[in-house]
């Protein structure tokens, strides 16, 4: 159930287009007994299916920019398998000290910035 | 290189090593990045950027099970309630102020960067 209430919390926020992943994770550290890794792991794999869903709307809208976005992923998937081997092989602790100073980052920036009208 | 291509190179690079790295946050980085650096309007920023961290969060996580960092069964009931409440939330969308909503969750963000700093 607390699972449950920490899914459904976050989906409210990203479904509001403001990451999910920054409210998940901490909670999911102040709530349950993952480590730093794990916490990420399950909001990696949560956001599959809730992409899925919010992507299936967007290209009935036609919002995607498909060329743009495939060059995007080229270089992303570099990215990603890097990032993602070395937050397999560091210490939990040190992830999570560097994930709050990332988080840090995120929270003063959704605090400054501004959302424009669609 | 073209300076356009020296962006997008930039923007995927640092979204998807990040987006592994901490999973999470590759959003919150291609948003802004696509609106100032590549002049992609608001909305088709949002869907462009889903369209981008999906199948970079799918590799992230292939490579996060390989380091035995994936548990099914939390992720379950986390998604069943993350599917029900990102419905809820784009039907909220338009109905409350989301300037101040997002004030207020930099402030809850940054109270919880300072809480594992700490800790």
């Amino acid at each position: 159930m607390k699972l449950f209430i920490i899914g459904l919390f976050s989906g409210i926020i990203s479904g509001m287009g403001i990451g999910g992943g920054v409210i998940l994770i901490p909670s999911l550290l102040i709530f349950t007994e993952l480590t730093q890794q794990e916490a990420q792991g399950i909001n990696l794999i949560v956001f599959i299916p809730v992409a899925i869903v919010a992507l299936i709307t967007h290209l009935k809208n036609k919002n995607i920019k498909y060329k743009l976005s495939l060059k995007i992923i080229g270089y992303g998937l570099i990215g990603a398998v890097l990032g993602s081997f070395i937050a397999g092989k560091i210490n939990s602790k040190a992830l999570s000290k560097y994930f709050s100073i990332f988080l840090l980052i995120i929270g003063i920036y959704e605090l400054f910035s501004k959302t424009k009208k669609q | 290189m073209k300076k356009v291509n020296l962006k997008i190179l930039l923007i995927g690079l640092i979204s998807g090593f990040l987006n592994g790295l901490f999973g999470s946050g590759g959003g919150t980085i291609v948003v802004p990045a696509l609106v100032f650096l590549l002049g992609v309007d608001d909305y088709k920023a949002h869907a462009t950027a889903i369209s981008v961290i999906l199948p970079l969060s799918i590799v992230s996580t292939i490579i996060y099970y390989t380091h035995k960092s994936i548990h099914l069964n939390i992720a379950l009931f986390v998604a069943f309630g993350g599917v029900i409440g990102s419905f809820i939330g784009s039907k909220l969308l338009n109905k409350i102020p989301i300037n101040i909503l997002r004030k207020i969750f930099g402030s809850l963000i940054i109270f919880a960067a300072i809480r594992m700093m700490i800790k």
